[in-house]
């Protein structure tokens, strides 16, 4: 296939490339538009809410727009940027030239997109899906939710899910496998680890999902009896199989922001991680536990008081692993010299406002409370707090961060600093209201409330939030255009970090290490490099790691070829995926495609090529 | 192809182990909905009316031998034997395939005995467990028969005994499943 | 090549004998099922003998007991997890007792 130069820039390298970086800068773009995008349909929801009985949106629209703002922001959003996270800073992190997998890599990356502009055609047909982003059973079905809204949101989640697992597998692999000699797991740094721990949530919570969905799309289409009460069967299995992946899909988009502060902090408090083994255990035990709380989505079900004392427990437990990490990262900055730039900004602001939530996390883990709470504007206060507090702050840190390493530019501290505090008055001027509304009793998905019940000001304040947030992009965007026409260049290490990324030049080579490091221990650029040749028996504190990459590789690098392959695979599951809503043929047609792309695929040499 | 890698697992095998580690999810959660079902059907046809256990012994069987196929024909290429790899990776194939031709045969038979898809609760849940199994075993049908063609050009000798490798873990763990969805379907009916 | 493979993975006379194993216990699985006397203890029997037929194919077929333990965790998580819900699932759906 297609020989395209490494180093070319057009288009056609943009759809063959199988470089992590290049795709972790499409995830990246393509994830940051969708989140803009589901950010002016939260802006509109809350535009509706400002005042009791407004008629800006008619219900239907409501509905739609709060089913689409959800599943966009976890799943088009939140996986996609945090997959950018993977793809540009894993390999870099455990010394690696690429994943184990480019081109499943690459894979993973267009059945995404395909998914993601699936659900999106549903826009202009007017026939977005209006079932919440969890789309309970009997809602969604045949009878309730006739016409196409539902299976968009079935179809697109399908063939996404299965860029996530591929996704899943690949940096399991890659982090197994392709850590550089030396790189013990005890000597990864944070992120890396939570990456391993979220591949191995991936691949276990993502099939129970998929075949709920299958039961969905089955009981719509064939006529199948799964979520059928009259043929005997519960419609309450659908929401079990969606929370057994739901629950670890809120780990999946925390557990990388934790990472990324993980390594954030310690580089601006200039001192290694408090309590290292603490933190990869606690993050591994929050994994574990992660499959055993499914049920405290459902409390209001009535399961009885058995199940959920249990579910209730089990949810408490997994309070302590998290609040473990939060004081690692208080320890880690306690007596450290600290420097207050945007990422370190972002990375207390995570401390705060994630414990926040986590507080009224562990408030709805005790059943009674949560039969008070639930459905109501209070559990919306509370995960807005963990997933913009917790998931969107970290990425917005690791976005600082490693901006300069991805693009050779520096952003600027000024600018940096008003998006956080913008974002961070936003959050807390849009949310915080929220517990007083809902614990007044506001319902979630309802599209107004009433007069003189006492909701009228907290609302108007979270409407007035939401212009914030919008506002804070001003400054981030304002950032990257002045980075990209008269950015500071970046150097090999701004922030004088400690792990191997910050060896080699910004933005790297396309063969990342142009030789492979070897390392001794953790944190090895912040011990003293002794040169090989004048290292000798005493010298205990000395490190293996250069300060710097060659500027050539000493050695030809052989590196994994460009391949069309990826897309035309992805493309032929979009047909089938667009198929799906009605036309057997194309389906079919889709799977020739897709048996095509695999085949060819399959006998295509992946190394050889481009010799550099 | 790659140099060493960190566990000294080839990257490919580490990788259709997790992908068998992920597909006990998507299987675990067949299995639990038909458990979880058995017993709640309301409309006829039930189960023990129609689930035909002699039968599907002998199928089962049939799967369970071409296991032993399987690894047979990775012997032989871990041998370099490369008339006995052709003869047990079509052997594997064919059992398969007779397999595939048996769920066919009976899943026609209920459907004429009045149990389509759309019947009732046990039509929905077996067929979707069943066929679930069904597509894996037909996958495995495929992937066997290309690697017996690139055999038959000689383009499979000892240095592709890792893709024969890996091939059999799929097909063993497609067996392993119908190990247990054999018990919980049809011995325990 | 071959002798690496020859020294970590079982050999043909061992593979047939596992086979033996294997088709015997289905054997043995489907004469318990006709037999009435042993209706109340069916249950467990199958079940152990299941266990047991997928632990043979997973040791022996699939090499875990020659391929370290690495390969093994990886099964044995998704296998113990994959349990989990189901056995966690029957329970809430009132399956077991009651």
């Amino acid at each position: 296939m297609a020989m395209t130069d490494a180093h070319s820039t057009g288009i056609g390298s943009w759809l063959t490339t199988v470089d992590h970086k290049r795709i972790a800068i499409m995830y990246f773009v393509v994830g940051f538009a969708f989140l803009l995008i589901a950010g002016v349909e939260g802006q509109l929801i809350r535009l509706q809410l400002a005042a009791p009985e407004r008629s800006f949106l008619d219900p239907d629209l409501y509905n739609q727009l709060f089913t689409m703002h959800g599943t966009t922001m976890v799943f088009f959003a939140g996986m996609p940027l945090v997959v950018a996270f993977f793809n540009f800073v894993v390999p870099l992190q455990i010394g690696a030239r690429d994943v184990a997998f480019p081109r499943l890599n690459a894979f993973s990356f267009w059945v995404f997109l395909f998914g993601g502009l699936f659900l999106y055609a549903s826009v202009p047909l007017r026939v977005m899906p209006d079932g919440g982003w969890f789309a309970y059973m009997p809602l969604t079905n045949a009878e309730y939710s006739p016409g196409p809204g539902i299976d968009f949101y079935v179809l697109s989640l399908l063939i996404s899910g299965v860029g996530s697992i591929a996704g899943g597998l690949n940096f399991l692999v890659t982090i197994l496998n392709m850590r550089a000699p030396g790189m013990t797991f005890m000597r990864m740094p944070l992120f890396t680890w939570m990456a391993l721990i979220v591949s191995a949530l991936i691949l276990l919570a993502f099939p129970p999902f998929t075949v709920g969905l299958i039961f969905m799309l089955f009981d719509r289409r064939f006529g199948t009896h799964f979520f059928d009460a009259a043929a005997g069967a519960d419609p309450v299995l659908w929401q079990h199989l969606f929370w057994v992946f739901g629950h670890p899909e809120v780990y999946i988009l925390i557990l990388p922001a934790f990472g990324i502060v993980s390594d954030v902090i310690p580089t601006f408090s200039r001192k290694i991680l408090f309590g290292y083994p603490v933190v990869v255990f606690s993050g591994v035990l929050i994994a574990f536990l992660g499959f055993g709380v499914w049920v405290h989505h459902m409390f209001s079900v009535g399961l009885g008081p058995v199940v959920n004392a249990v579910f209730g427990g089990a949810t408490m437990l997994i309070a302590i692993p998290t609040g473990i990490k939060i004081f690692n990262w208080i320890a880690t900055m306690w007596g450290g010299r600290l420097r207050f730039r945007t990422a370190m900004l972002f990375a207390v602001g995570l401390v705060a406002t994630f414990t926040i939530g986590g507080l009224s996390g562990v408030m709805h883990s005790s059943p009674p409370a949560d039969l008070q709470q639930t459905d109501t504007y209070f559990v919306v206060a509370h995960f807005h707090y963990v997933l913009i507090g917790g998931t969107v702050f970290g990425l917005f840190c690791g976005f600082y961060y490693w901006f300069p390493k991805a693009t050779g530019r520096m952003l600027h501290e000024g600018l940096g600093k008003a998006h956080f505090w913008l974002s961070f008055i936003a959050l807390n001027v849009t949310f915080f209201p929220m517990h007083f509304s809902g614990l007044l009793g506001m319902p979630r998905r309802t599209y107004t409330y009433a007069e003189g019940l006492g909701l009228d000001v907290f609302n108007l304040i979270s409407t007035a939030g939401a212009f914030i947030f919008t506002l804070s992009f001003v400054p981030l965007v304002w950032n990257l255009w002045r980075a990209w026409r008269r950015g500071e260049a970046a150097g090999h290490n701004p922030w004088d970090a400690s792990t191997l990324e910050w060896t080699m030049a910004s933005p790297p080579p396309h063969y990342n290490f142009a030789e492979i490091p070897a390392v001794d221990r953790r944190d090895p650029l912040w011990h003293p490099y002794i040169e090989p040749e004048s290292r000798r028996e005493g010298d205990e504190p000395g490190g293996v790691v250069p300060r710097q990459q060659p500027e050539e590789p000493p050695e030809p690098v052989v590196m994994p070829n460009p391949s069309y392959w990826p897309l035309v695979l992805a493309v032929g599951m979009l047909l089938m995926t667009i198929g799906g809503l009605g036309s057997l043929g194309l389906t079919l047609f889709g799977l020739l495609v897709t048996a095509v792309g695999l085949f060819a695929w399959a006998f295509e040499p992946p190394f050889g090529g481009g010799v550099h | 192809m790659e140099g060493p890698t960190s566990t000294g697992i080839p990257n490919r095998k580490l990788a259709m182990w997790s992908f068998i580690g992920s597909e006990c999810m998507l299987f675990g959660t067949l299995i639990a909905t038909y458990m979880i079902y058995r017993g709640r059907n309301l409309v006829p046809p039930y189960p023990h009316d129609l689930l035909n256990i002699p039968f599907i012994t002998v199928t089962t069987f049939v799967l369970l031998m071409s296991s032993l196929m399987m690894v047979l024909a990775l012997a032989a290429v871990q041998r370099n034997d490369l008339r006995a790899t052709k003869l047990w990776l079509g052997m594997t194939a064919l059992f398969g395939l007779i397999f595939l031709g048996g769920q066919y045969y009976e899943f026609n038979h209920f459907v004429h005995e009045g149990l389509p898809l759309s019947r009732n609760l046990f039509s929905s849940t077996f067929f979707v467990l069943t066929g679930t199994h069904g597509a894996h075993v037909a996958g495995g049908v495929i992937w066997l028969s290309t690697l017996l063609v690139r055999a038959v050009q000689g383009k499979l000798d000892a240095r592709h005994a890792e893709t024969v490798e890996i091939a059999g873990l799929y097909w063993h763990f497609v067996d392993v499943v119908w190990i247990i969805l054999f018990t919980l379907i049809y011995l325990l009916v | 090549m071959s002798r690496h493979s020859a020294e970590s993975h079982p050999s043909t006379r061992l593979y047939i004998a596992v086979a033996v194993i294997l088709a015997a216990l289905t054997a043995l699985e489907v004469m318990v099922f006709y037999i009435e006397a042993l209706a109340p203890v069916l249950i467990p029997i199958l079940l152990v003998m299941m266990a047991a037929k997928f632990a043979l194919v997973a040791m022996f077929f699939m090499h875990l007991k020659s391929d370290g333990p690495v390969l093994t965790a990886i099964f044995a998580w998704g296998v113990f997890i994959a349990t989990a819900i189901v056995v966690g699932l029957m329970a809430i759906f009132g399956k077991f007792g009651a």
